[in-house]
């Protein structure tokens, strides 16, 4: 039987590498995340026969009901929610993970201490647990990594679902972070170096390990979410292969590794995107000294413009650029979008797309939905494939993005986001805005090319304001 | 349980970050967000351990955290399957014309 455990486990793995492989193409991905999922129902359904876990028929109950409930909550939420939802969604399933990881922990530190098998049902005080001295360290670890994915990507989670609308940031945050993180550690090394774990102490180090996760998240932005979420993806993954260490799973080790780096590049990758060291996003919040620094004199006006007038220019155009951004997410336009895009190309126009790295919540996030919404991946492009495109581009369409259209990038060494390298829509021959009001975008900053000579604004939801395109053009 | 010494898990590690990060780094800016999802489910694993720790509880305080642990790795991993497929539907060519 242990053999065939192990064999079991070995094709699990083989079949998430390969399952990754696959999802790596956007023409064999779907088959991958079924190859990774049949890998991952194996693995689960063997582990019930490991040794020991049908000693307890009581346990194997309690099991059954913890994934049926576990399982049902996940799969109805995530059947429910809105494409545009998706990101806080992978960052409280992220966060589960390593919250489980954690527990794992828990239960092998809380195994370690004697006053737990005082009050045992099964056992008695001398059969105290022992790890070896690494997995009792690596236990440790992979908890305190755990636990702070856990409550950090629930803070992720609450920042874009919009229940915790600030960035709170306490005095001395750093100090007091820093503080908290050392704390935890020696706790954590006590607890790693002793024979006899004390159940205090172990209750002591996961509540500072929260805290930690909380205080490490709530500075950040909204507009960095997303390299947080990434950057808890891979923590989790580290957390799993230390715990899949202290039971002596290969399929956990391996899976969990490959996730922690595959998630620590895919981290790297977005901050770069936003030209900012990764340190910057995590250690200095973006939002709240953006403010001051970029309020200075801009020249010239809003200039505003008709549904009808915008129309007619894209009709007669032969290049338009159409710039999406969360906002076209958020008002759901990205159907309009669509059929606009279609009208278009039946008049001649030849029709592209500008994605942004940081578009949307995620990189890719935008793609998501315009492939959602019927638009050719071919005909979406990325930041170094359409820059060249805008000078000879008649009309550059940004809908609700902000921040990346920004040229002060290029021009303002003061400003918060200068050096993030943006989409030129500014040199496009004209440039229409499709925004809801006045304000400024995500990060606070004013942007300098809804004041520019050849910008028109064009006032209203996303969703309308195409819809008036979109009548505009049939009318012709 | 096989045994799996200090140095058999150093390798183990340091092979499947060179595998992760080969997997990742050819992967187009499009599949960036499935991609993460992807990785996301796949630590749902974490679920066999969950079960093998929750399996071996003999107390109180060890079934219940053990049932805290099992119920979050299967979200963990239901919750990521199907957010990773719902989103990788949409690059099927065939959905295309669908919901437009």
């Amino acid at each position: 039987m242990d053999i065939f455990i192990q064999v079991v486990y070995f094709v699990a793995a083989v079949l998430f590498i390969l399952g990754l492989k696959k999802m790596s193409s956007p023409v064999t991905a779907t088959g991958g995340i079924v190859w990774a999922g049949i890998g991952m129902v194996a693995a689960s359904l063997v582990a019930f026969f490991e040794p020991g876990v049908f000693e307890h028929t009581s346990n194997v109950v309690l099991i059954v009901i913890a994934i049926a409930m576990g399982s049902g909550i996940a799969y109805t939420t995530a059947k429910k929610v809105q494409m545009t939802d998706m990101p806080q969604m992978i960052a409280i399933y992220n966060g589960m993970g390593g919250g489980a990881a954690a527990a794992i922990a828990a239960v092998e530190l809380v195994k370690m201490s004697a006053e737990n098998h005082l009050v045992g049902v099964v056992g008695t005080a001398e059969v105290v647990h022992h790890l070896s001295p690494t997995a009792q360290i690596l236990a440790v670890i992979g908890a305190l990594i755990g636990a702070v994915s856990f409550s950090g990507s629930a803070i992720a989670f609450a920042k874009l679902q919009g229940i915790m609308k600030k960035t709170i940031r306490l005095p001395m945050h750093m100090m007091i972070n820093l503080g908290l993180f050392v704390l935890t550690i020696i706790a954590g090394a006590i607890i790693g170096f002793s024979d006899e774990v004390s159940i205090q102490l172990v209750l002591i180090f996961f509540v500072m390990a929260l805290v930690f996760g909380v205080l490490f998240t709530t500075p950040i932005g909204g507009a960095d979410m997303p390299v947080v979420i990434s950057l808890f993806n891979a923590l989790t993954g580290l957390a799993v292969a230390f715990e899949g260490f202290v039971l002596g799973n290969a399929a956990m080790i391996i899976a969990g590794t490959v996730v922690g780096s595959a998630g620590t590049l895919l981290t790297q990758l977005m901050a770069k995107a936003m030209n900012r060291p990764i340190s910057n996003i995590l250690f200095a919040s973006f939002g709240s000294d953006g403010g001051e620094a970029a309020e200075e004199d801009i020249e010239g006006s809003m200039k505003e413009i008709q549904g009808v007038d915008a129309a007619i220019m894209m009709a007669y155009a032969e290049k338009v650029i159409i710039v999406p951004g969360y906002g076209m997410a958020v008002a759901q336009a990205q159907h309009k979008v669509s059929e606009l895009t279609k009208l278009l190309e039946a008049r001649g126009v030849k029709v592209m797309f500008a994605i942004h790295p940081v578009a949307g919540r995620m990189p890719g996030h935008m793609n998501v939905l315009l492939a959602e919404a019927g638009i050719d991946y071919d005909k979406i492009l990325d930041l170094d494939e359409v820059n060249p495109e805008f000078p000879t581009a008649d009309v550059a369409l940004v809908i609700g993005a902000n921040d990346v259209v920004n040229p002060v990038a290029r021009t303002n060494p003061d400003s918060p986001i200068y050096g993030m390298p943006i989409l030129d829509a500014d040199i496009a021959k004209n440039c229409i805005v499709i925004k809801r009001g006045k304000g400024s975008g995500f990060s606070g900053i004013e942007n300098h090319l809804f004041y520019a000579d050849n910008t028109r604004m064009l006032y209203g939801d996303g969703q309308k304001a195409v819809g008036e395109l979109i009548s505009g053009i049939k009318e012709l | 349980m096989i045994e799996i010494s200090g140095f058999t898990a150093l390798y183990i590690f340091m092979l499947s970050a060179f595998t992760g990060y080969e997997v990742i780094s050819r992967v187009p800016v499009i599949l960036h967000t499935p991609m993460m999802s992807g990785s996301n489910f796949i630590h749902g694993i974490v679920l066999v351990g969950a079960i093998v720790v929750t399996g071996g509880a003999e107390t109180g305080l060890e079934q219940a955290i053990g049932f805290i642990a099992v119920a979050l790795a299967a979200g963990n991993a239901v919750g990521g399957y199907v957010a990773t497929v719902r989103m990788l539907e949409m690059f099927n060519p065939k959905d295309k014309k669908g919901e437009a």
